[in-house]
C-alpha cells in the first residue's frame, strides 16, 4: 500500500524537522519527507492532515502486556490495541510475565504473538536474573541473540549490590541496556509515599529514600565499572538531582519517568483511591515540579507509560490488598499535551522527542523518526483536540486508571504502524 | 443517617456540632445504663452485626451489649470461623450480610479504609469499630465522653496522648475529635514512632513525653505493641518503659487534677506503670462504661433513617 500524508506539522525530533510538510511511504517503508509532494496512481491514498502534528509512531520503553500468564489482565492483541490508540508503534514489555522472561523460549512466545496478534511492534524485555528473583544472573547473551531490547528485573529490584554490578558489566559485553527499578525493599514496606496523607490515611508510607538510595547505588556502580544504567520511572526530586549530578559527572545514566509523576500527587490517593496506588507512588507537588524541571532541563531523557494492567478485582478491594500500577498508553500523550506542553514546560517538540527519539535511542531500536528508509510508523495528532477521558472505551482490558473523567488536551487521529492503520479517524481497527 | 451519613467511618470526616450530637445523645444513653432495667426499644425490630477480622474482647463486647440493651438482634461473625477462611473477598461478605436484612455492620478490619470499601455495596450502616492505623472513631468519642463528663467541656482542653502514635487508630480519631472541638493537642513519644507530618494536623509535636505532658488536662497512654520492637521501632520494653513510659513522676508534670486514660489492654510496666494504671486520677473503668453509652447512641443514631 502506498500512503501520502499531506499537509501536517511534521515533527521529527531526530532529524530536527518541523515544518509543513508531506509523508510518502510505500511497502512499509518511509521513501520521502518533502513539502508538496505529489503522487498519483490508483493505489495510493491521500490523507490530508491540515492542522494535524504528523510525528514518528511513539516509542514505550517501559510497559506490561502480561502475556503470557496473565491474560485476563491483558494480552499482546488487546495491549498494542491499546498501545495504538494512543499512538505508539513501539512498545517494550517488561519480562514479569509468567513464566517469566528469562530464557528463549519465552521470546519467542512474545514474538510470534506480536506477529500474528500484534498492532504493533512490540519489543521484549528479558530479565536480569533468573526468575527475578535477583540471585543469579539470567542467560543474557542468549536472551539478547534471541531479540530481547534490554534487560530488567522491573517490579523488583536487584538488591544485591556485587549482582547488580556483574549485570551491569555482562550486559554491556552485549550491548544490551540494563534498566533499573530502583528501590530498597526494606525501606518500601509500605502502601503509599510517606508523608502527610500516609499518616492522616493511616497507611504505611515509603520513604523517598527508598528510591534514591538504590539510583545513587547503580549510579557509583555504573561510574565505577564505567558501564551505562538507565533508570526506571523517576519519582522524586531527590533522584532527579542524583541523575542530574552523574550526568554532569560524565557517567553514562539516563533515566524515564511516567505521566503520573509528573500530572498527579499523593492528595489522588484519598478516600482509598486503589487506582492512585501503584510502585513508586505518587509524591507531592515538590517532587511533580522536580520531575518537570527535570524534563525540561533534560536530566529526564524519556517519557514511559508504564501501562499495568490489573483486573478491577484486583483494585476494587482493601487498599493494602491492591496491586500497584495503572495502564497508561491510552492518556499518556494527552497527558504530556495538559501537563506539560499546555503548562509550557516543553515544547511540543521536546514532549515528541521523549516519547520517540529518546527511549528508542536508549533501547538501540531503530525506530521513532520519519527517516526516509525507515519503517513508516507515525502517529498523526490533532492538537487543538479536548477529550474527556473514559476508561470504560478503553481498548485495554483493564480499566485501572486515575484520569478518568479528566479533560485532556490532544488526540490521536491516525496510527500507522509497519505502513498499515492500527488507528484509523480515532477508531482502533 | 446521621448529619447525611448512613456510616460512621472515622471522625475526620465529621462535623464538630455531629460529634457534639453524638456525645449528648450518649449522655442519655448512660442515664439508660445506670437504671435497673437497662432494656430500651430504640432498635427494636433492628439487626446489628459485628464482623471482626481482628481479635477483640472489649470492643465487640461493649458494641453487642450497646445493641442489646437497646433491643436489637445482634450477631457475630469472626474471621476465622466463617466463610472469611475460605477466601471470601470482603466486599462479597459484607454483601452477604446486607442481604440477609442488617440493619448496621460493625466492622474491625486490620487494614486501613476496610469500613469504607464497604459501605459503598452495603444498605446497612457500616460503624467502624478500627480500621488499620485509621480510625477508632467510638474509642475516640468514649474519650471525649469521658473528658467531657470530667472536666465540663472540650475547648481549650490540653490533651497529651503518649506512645506509638504511628501505628494508634486511637490517637488519630482523638486527634480528630479533639481538633474539631477546641482542644489542644500534644503528642510525645520516639521520633520512629510519630507518623510523617503530624504537625500538620494541628497537634504538638514532641519526641520528650515529660514536655508533651507538662500542664495537661489529660494524659492518654496509647498500648505499646511489644512486636514493634523487631521493626526496630525502640529497643526493648524496659527502654521504652524508662523513657517513654507514664509513671508517676512523670503524671506529677500534668496538673494536679488530670485525667489518665488509655483505651486498655494496658501493658502494665511499660506504657503505664503499675503505679500510675492504678492511681486515683486513673479513668480506665469509667472509659469502659462510657464505651458502651456512646455505643448506644452511635448505633440509634446512625442506623435511624429519614423516615423514623
Amino acid at each position: 500500500m502506498r500512503l501520502l500524508i499531506k499537509n501536517g506539522r511534521v515533527i521529527d525530533p531526530k532529524n530536527k524537522t518541523d515544518g509543513i510538510l508531506d509523508v510518502y511511504m510505500s511497502g512499509g517503508i518511509i521513501e520521502e519527507v518533502a513539502p508538496g509532494l505529489d503522487y498519483s496512481g490508483a493505489d495510493i491514498e491521500e490523507i490530508d492532515a491540515a492542522g494535524m502534528i504528523v510525528a514518528p509512531g511513539l516509542v514505550d520503553m517501559h510497559c506490561h502486556l502480561r502475556e503470557p500468564g496473565q491474560e485476563y489482565k491483558e494480552d499482546v492483541a488487546s495491549g498494542t490495541k491499546s498501545a495504538a490508540a494512543g499512538g505508539f508503534t513501539s512498545v517494550a514489555c517488561m519480562p514479569n510475565t509468567d513464566p517469566v522472561i528469562d530464557n528463549v523460549a519465552v521470546v519467542e512466545y512474545i514474538k510470534a504473538r506480536s506477529k500474528s496478534a500484534g498492532s504493533v511492534n512490540v519489543f521484549p524485555i528479558g530479565a536480569i536474573t533468573k526468575g527475578l528473583r535477583g540471585e543469579e544472573l539470567a542467560e543474557i547473551g542468549a536472551l539478547k541473540f534471541a531479540g530481547v531490547a534490554a534487560v530488567s528485573d522491573d517490579g523488583n529490584p536487584v538488591s544485591n549490590p556485587a549482582l547488580m554490578r556483574r549485570a551491569l558489566e555482562y550486559a554491556q559485553t552485549f550491548d544490551l541496556p540494563v534498566i533499573s527499578h530502583c528501590e530498597v525493599k526494606e525501606l518500601a514496606d509500605g502502601a503509599m509515599n510517606e508523608g502527610y496523607m500516609s499518616t492522616i490515611l493511616g497507611l504505611r508510607g515509603i520513604s523517598r529514600a527508598a528510591e534514591e538510595i538504590m539510583v545513587s547505588r547503580d549510579i557509583l556502580l555504573a561510574s565505577a565499572t564505567k558501564t551505562a544504567v538507565h533508570i526506571a520511572h523517576v519519582s522524586t526530586r531527590g533522584s532527579v538531582a542524583l541523575v542530574r549530578r552523574a550526568k554532569q559527572d560524565g557517567v553514562r545514566v539516563t533515566c524515564e519517568t511516567c505521566p503520573h509523576y509528573f500530572s498527579l500527587t499523593e492528595d489522588a490517593v484519598a478516600g482509598y483511591n486503589t487506582n492512585a496506588k501503584m510502585n513508586p507512588p505518587l509524591r507531592t507537588e515538590d517532587d511533580v515540579q522536580a520531575i518537570i524541571e527535570g524534563l525540561r532541563d533534560g536530566t529526564i531523557d524519556a517519557i514511559a507509560t508504564d501501562h499495568a494492567p490489573h483486573h478491577s478485582d484486583e483494585k476494587n478491594c482493601e487498599f493494602d490488598l491492591a496491586k500497584n500500577g495503572i495502564v497508561g498508553f491510552e492518556t499518556a500523550f494527552s497527558l504530556g499535551m495538559t501537563y506539560l506542553v499546555a503548562a509550557k514546560a516543553l515544547t511540543v517538540n521536546q514532549l515528541i522527542e521523549k516519547m520517540t527519539a529518546a527511549p528508542a535511542e536508549i533501547l538501540g531500536i531503530n525506530k521513532g523518526t520519519l527517516s526516509v528508509g525507515r519503517s513508516a510508523d507515525i502517529a498523526v495528532i490533532d492538537p487543538a483536540a479536548r477529550r474527556t477521558v473514559d476508561v470504560s472505551a478503553f481498548h485495554s482490558k483493564s480499566k485501572n486508571s486515575p484520569y478518568d473523567g479528566f479533560v485532556l488536551d490532544g488526540s490521536i487521529v491516525h496510527t500507522i504502524a509497519g505502513g498499515k492503520f492500527a488507528v484509523r479517524d480515532g477508531i482502533v481497527l | 443517617m446521621l448529619d447525611g451519613k448512613k456510616d460512621l467511618l472515622g471522625l475526620r470526616e465529621l462535623r464538630a456540632e455531629t460529634i457534639e450530637k453524638i456525645l449528648d445523645t450518649a449522655k442519655t444513653m448512660k442515664f439508660i445504663l445506670n437504671q435497673k432495667n437497662k432494656k430500651t426499644g430504640h432498635l427494636l425490630g433492628k439487626s446489628v452485626v459485628t464482623l471482626f477480622y481482628e481479635n477483640s474482647t472489649r470492643t465487640r463486647l461493649s458494641f453487642e451489649l450497646a445493641a442489646k440493651y437497646m433491643s436489637a438482634f445482634t450477631s457475630g461473625v469472626s474471621a476465622g470461623g466463617s466463610s472469611v477462611a475460605k477466601g471470601e473477598t470482603l466486599i462479597d461478605t459484607a454483601r452477604t450480610i446486607d442481604a440477609m436484612g442488617t440493619d448496621a455492620i460493625v466492622l474491625r478490619h486490620g487494614m486501613s479504609g476496610a469500613p469504607r470499601l464497604i459501605a459503598e455495596y452495603t444498605a446497612a450502616s457500616v460503624i467502624n469499630a478500627g480500621d488499620g492505623m485509621n480510625e477508632h472513631p467510638t474509642q475516640a468519642l468514649l474519650d471525649l465522653f469521658t473528658m467531657r463528663e470530667v472536666k465540663g467541656g472540650l475547648q481549650g482542653l490540653k490533651v497529651a496522648i503518649v506512645g506509638d502514635i504511628a501505628h494508634s487508630r486511637v490517637a488519630r480519631s482523638n486527634i480528630w475529635g479533639l481538633t474539631k472541638a477546641g482542644a489542644e493537642v500534644s503528642v510525645g513519644g520516639p521520633a520512629t514512632l510519630i507518623p510523617a507530618e503530624l504537625g500538620r494536623t494541628g497537634v504538638k509535636v514532641y519526641h520528650s513525653v515529660q514536655e508533651a505532658i507538662v500542664d495537661a488536662d489529660v494524659v492518654m497512654g496509647l498500648r505499646i505493641q511489644t512486636e514493634r520492637q523487631k521493626s526496630g521501632l525502640f529497643p526493648s520494653a524496659s527502654e521504652y518503659a524508662r523513657f517513654f513510659g507514664i509513671n508517676e513522676k512523670r503524671l506529677a508534670l500534668a496538673k494536679p487534677d488530670a485525667l489518665l486514660l488509655h483505651p486498655g489492654p494496658v501493658n502494665r510496666g511499660v506504657e503505664l506503670s503499675g503505679a500510675a494504671a492504678d492511681c486515683e486520677q486513673s479513668r480506665v473503668n469509667e472509659q469502659v462504661t462510657n464505651g458502651v453509652a456512646v455505643r448506644m447512641a452511635v448505633l440509634y443514631l446512625f442506623t435511624r433513617r429519614e423516615d423514623e
